[in-house]
């Protein structure tokens, strides 16, 4: 038997029980940075396949989604700085080793490349508008920058792909570089984010999609998606198994602990294997709403999120 | 130059005087400490361990904050002793996730704050707070790479752990045991 106690300073509020530093908005921007990575993902690799006249929803509607979740998990993460004013430091630097670092640039691209992208297809998107006020027709420099925009969105769109994969993967890495913190420190985390974010990704361009095609398209992506998602979720509880004391005791708040009934009941179970097999029956020919799988794994999605990042901060080192 | 910590934990009683020394010398916010004490138990009466250390940033070789940090605010300077600049920091909380010992806390001005050896009194040739108090005298202060100092005699004759190893940080806060 051992136990531990501080008798001194460190029994206060503001520091014991436990460091937990980063709340909600880190989990929320996980979610979003990981969304728009995926809408921004497939929007491109529709483009390049050529394809986006058939995946309008992919290319277009959805897309939208991507601009405003950047921009709502940039302002939740400026939230959480504690020395926010200071926050223009992170680009007043490079540092390779930090991948909060890269992550920042990573941003600094995807950013405004998601508003540009949106703005190619400003037209297309509001062509109610087209003609409807007139002081509109003041702004045709707005024009020119459109048209200049969809001659070059190919080139945007192999600029997006490998930023994309890079942004998504990083939300996972950006967990997974802390050794201190065992359930976050495996190296199955990245993949698992990216897939995660490209299965909501796919969830949402169908809640977006019109026609029938692109809907089964996407549900077929998400059912692949999934999938791996599954095998990934898998590998990372075995690894645990496989690890030290500390990974041993980090796996027990999933399996059997504390968050058991969030990771299992409303991650794994509600936010994929239900989803899987309404979106397996419909692809079949069941009739189902599509929106339902759709957004049980966008749900899910987000549920992932919060569990790893809370779970992650109970988790340290014994000694 | 490589400045290191040997604490006694059998000469350690738990007083919490280091604590008070340093909220006091580092004007330390009301609420938070930058070391601390810890009791650590073992076994079951009659067969008991008992063990108390004095506890602080380790000053790692390898510190996964300094590693963390996105802007380069936390930062090892001569004598191997990490340290934060204040203004070059965001608040982002990254060092304190990567810090196996919980040695960091967000200082209500927003910026990362820990301990520092006491780098500013290092400077005037006198040794950090916390030694400079200890009742017991069981805190060391001294440079690892001169093989004469009194931590070097120190970790050459006695028995010593250091906190967590198995994390890969390489610190350099000595416990005696």
């Amino acid at each position: 038997m051992q136990e531990e106690l501080f008798i001194s300073g460190r029994n206060i509020p503001n520091i014991d029980p436990y460091l937990q530093v980063w709340h909600w908005p880190i989990s929320v921007y996980l979610f979003v940075g990981g969304l728009a990575a995926g809408l921004l993902f497939f929007a491109a690799i529709v483009t390049v396949m050529g394809k986006a006249d058939v995946y309008k929803a992919a290319v277009k509607n959805a897309v939208i989604i991507a601009p405003i979740a950047l921009t709502l998990g940039l302002m939740a993460l400026l939230y959480d700085l504690t020395h926010k004013i200071w926050f223009w430091k992170l680009y007043t630097t490079v540092r390779i080793e930090s991948p909060m670092s890269w992550g920042a640039w990573v941003l600094m691209f995807v950013t405004p490349l998601s508003f540009l992208w949106v703005f190619s297809y400003y037209s297309d998107i509001f062509e109610k508008f087209e003609g409807k006020y007139k002081f509109l027709e003041k702004f045709k420099f707005l024009d020119t920058f459109e048209k200049f925009l969809i001659k070059n969105r190919l080139y945007m769109a192999y600029a997006l792909i490998p930023l994309t994969i890079v942004l998504g993967i990083y939300t996972g890495i950006l967990l997974s570089a802390f050794n201190a913190r065992p359930l976050w420190n495996n190296a199955i985390l990245g993949p698992l984010f990216l897939t995660s974010g490209l299965s909501t990704a796919a969830a949402t361009i169908i809640l977006f999609a019109k026609s029938k095609k692109e809907k089964h398209f996407f549900s077929k992506i998400d059912i692949y998606l999934i999938i791996i998602e599954l095998g990934l979720i898998t590998h990372m509880i075995m690894g645990f198994y496989a690890g030290s004391q500390v990974q041993l005791e980090a796996v027990q708040l999933l399996v059997g602990g504390d968050f058991t009934l969030m990771f299992f009941g409303f991650v794994v179970i509600l936010g994929l294997i239900i989803p899987l097999i309404m979106e397996i029956a419909e692809y079949i020919g069941y009739k189902i709403p599509a929106a339902i799988p759709a957004l049980l794994v966008i749900m899910g999605g987000l549920i992932f999120r919060f569990v790893m990042v809370e779970a992650g901060q109970l988790t340290r080192y014994l000694y | 130059m490589r400045y290191a910590m040997v604490i006694d934990t059998l000469k350690c009683v738990g007083c919490s005087d280091c604590v008070v020394a340093c909220q006091t010398e580092n004007n330390v916010p009301i609420g938070y400490c930058r070391d601390w004490i810890t009791e650590v138990v073992n076994g079951a009466y009659p067969n008991v361990e008992l063990e108390l250390k004095s506890e602080r940033c380790n000053h790692c070789d390898t510190a996964p904050c300094v590693r963390c940090c996105p802007t380069g605010a936390s930062h090892i300077v001569d004598g191997g002793i990490v340290l934060v600049t204040g203004n070059d920091c965001i608040g982002c909380g990254a060092c304190i996730e990567s810090c196996p010992y919980d040695a960091r806390f967000q200082h209500p001005d927003g910026y990362v704050d820990k301990c520092t050896f006491c780098h500013h009194r290092l400077k005037d040739g006198q040794l950090p707070a916390c030694v400079s108090v200890c009742p017991t005298k069981c805190m060391y202060f001294g440079d690892l790479d001169n093989p004469n100092s009194e931590v070097s005699q120190l970790l050459k004759n006695r028995k010593h752990k250091t906190l967590a190893p198995e994390a890969g940080t390489n610190p350099h806060v000595f416990y005696l045991i």
